[in-house]
């Protein structure tokens, strides 16, 4: 099993959500995010007060999946999230060891 | 140009009507109706609209901190301004400086006093706002440092020693209202006078800890806007309101303070879109504040082409002071009660001498309307208020200091944010 985390451009959640439910992805958890990369912070001025925001906020996607699914997923991800300019994001493929439902204590791909 | 002097004889023909203070005069209930709803929309200014442009600019941490600084200010003044205030500033006239104590407690006065054609409570009423949103501008230089117990000490000596000599001065039969001084509704009085209190204070308070460093956002632009907002709409009370009549003046006050303050963010969110390419919200509420700043001492007497001219040059200047003066020189005057009252203000005050328009109110003409005289008298104004209020207020701050050991909170109450270290509350609780 995989885990695949996509830090994402926040308008681009919806259309990487359909993109990834239409490859029979079932479930997803997503939590707000701050970070920097190659796309720098932006400024803001109040007043003629400048502040430089360095953390610029993305979205995490978070999905398991099993091992021969993760390429399409990463692929899908890539497609959907995609606008070709700077700060589009990441996504990180990492294994997982196990998997359990809390409810019926299932187990490896049968939690999934 | 026939409209324009069609305007202007329907105007000159209302005057006869329009003096408040003729004397004789019996209670007019149209005067009356009005001034009773000017006083509550003025009112409306200091715990809604002020509070809420200066909440929202000040960070998140020290929004309950401002507004609560806001509405106690304006407890104190509305008591003082009953028990002391009122007859420091209108009392019998003792030099030219001050008022007599003989309106102690408003003392001597009944439910058929009148004041011009209102009841002088009514009128008491109406000056108390002016009071109170006067001293609540000051607090616009010295959020997020200040502890609250010398707020409250300096709030109450400052109304008492420097507000209301100034307004006795200008208002209340004193020697600048004696030298020929215009000022409709408080370029000197309230502008100029709270914009140099909150800059002397903030220079003996000192900086922010981290100014200049760390980012200070606003908590939330929506609150100021909405503030801006509600302060626009009380000051139709507050300027229109100053001819204590409901008359053909106060109507053209109504008028030139709106276009003014329309001017003023057009011209302070241009002048903002061309230096720092973006037009802010913050800057067009600004621009709305700088052009009422503007216009007030003028209401009464400029007509509309003035007014435009006032609101325009306010906005720009206003941009100027607090977004280019300010970064250069350095203070820290958190949300610019000087750069916007201050300078407008006293923008505002020299207006005045300039545009004064006889055909408005008779007698008060300006450098355009062949009295140059009217400038220098302005000048006079300005600079008397300016000094006195510096050098009052420096004194107001040491006796305040005194009094409640030390004037700024400690270290770590300023980093952890006034809400939680002074009033163990916060103003939002948001959680995803």
């Amino acid at each position: 099993m995989k885990k695949i985390e996509a830090i994402i451009k926040p308008f681009k959640l919806d259309d990487v959500k359909e993109a990834l439910n239409e490859v029979g992805i079932q479930g997803m958890t997503i939590s707000e995010v701050k970070g920097y990369g190659r796309q720098k912070g932006h400024k803001e001025v109040y007043r003629g007060a400048e502040y430089v925001v360095d953390f610029i906020p993305k979205i995490k996607i978070e999905i398991v999946v099993e091992t021969d699914l993760a390429d399409k997923v990463v692929e899908t991800i890539k497609k959907a999230a995609y606008t070709g300019k700077i700060g589009d994001g990441k996504i990180f493929v990492l294994p997982t060891e196990e998997v359990i439902r809390v409810r019926t204590g299932e187990k490896g791909k049968d939690a999934i | 140009m026939k409209t324009k002097s069609l305007f202007i004889t329907a105007i000159v023909s209302l005057i006869p009507f329009s003096s408040a203070f003729a004397g004789e005069e019996a209670l007019n209930s149209g005067d009356t109706a009005w001034i009773i709803v000017a006083t509550a929309l003025v009112m409306v200014m200091t715990p809604a609209g002020l509070a809420l442009f200066y909440g929202g600019m000040s960070r998140y941490k020290n929004l309950l901190n401002t507004i609560a600084m806001t509405f106690i200010s304006y407890c104190i003044a509305s008591v003082i301004w009953m028990m002391w205030g009122y007859t420091f500033a209108f009392g019998t006239d003792n030099a030219g400086i001050i008022g007599g104590l003989n309106h102690l407690f408003l003392n001597g006065i009944s439910v058929n006093s009148l004041s011009g054609t209102i009841p002088t409570y009514v009128f008491v009423l109406f000056q108390m706002t002016f009071a109170c949103i006067t001293v609540a501008l000051v607090l616009g230089s010295i959020v997020d440092r200040m502890k609250f117990s010398s707020w409250i000490v300096f709030a109450a000596l400052w109304v008492t020693f420097i507000y209301c000599p100034i307004a006795h001065w200008v208002w209340g039969g004193g020697w600048m209202g004696k030298m020929g001084a215009l000022d409709f509704a408080g370029g000197t009085v309230v502008h100029i006078n709270a914009g140099v209190a909150g800059l002397v204070l903030a220079q003996v308070l000192g900086k922010r800890s981290g100014y200049g460093k760390e980012a200070m956002f606003p908590s939330s632009i929506t609150l100021t806007a909405l503030g801006a907002a509600l302060l626009w709409f009380g000051w139709f009370g507050f300027n229109a309101g100053s001819q204590l009549a409901a008359d053909g003046v106060s109507g053209s006050a109504f008028l030139v303070t709106n276009t003014s303050a329309a001017m003023g963010a057009l011209s302070w969110m241009f002048a903002e879109w061309y230096v720092n390419k973006k037009p802010t919200l913050l800057g067009i509420a600004s621009g709305v504040v700088a052009g009422l700043v503007a216009i007030t001492p003028a209401a009464g007497f400029v007509n509309l082409p003035a007014s435009l001219i006032i609101g325009l040059v306010a906005g720009i200047f206003g941009f100027y002071c607090v977004a280019i003066v300010k970064k250069k020189i350095g203070y820290d005057d958190s949300l610019d009660a000087f750069g916007v009252h201050g300078i407008c203000g006293l923008w505002g005050a020299l207006a005045t001498g300039l545009f004064a328009n006889p055909a408005i109110t008779e007698g008060a003409a300006g450098l355009f309307y062949g009295n140059p005289k009217q400038l220098w008298i302005q000048l006079v104004s300005i600079l008397a208020t300016a000094s006195f209020t510096a050098v009052g207020t420096l004194i107001v701050v040491y006796i305040t200091r005194f009094i409640t050991g030390g004037i700024r909170v400690e270290p770590e109450d300023e980093i952890n944010g006034l809400d939680s270290s002074l009033h163990g509350e916060r103003g939002f609780e948001i959680t995803f």
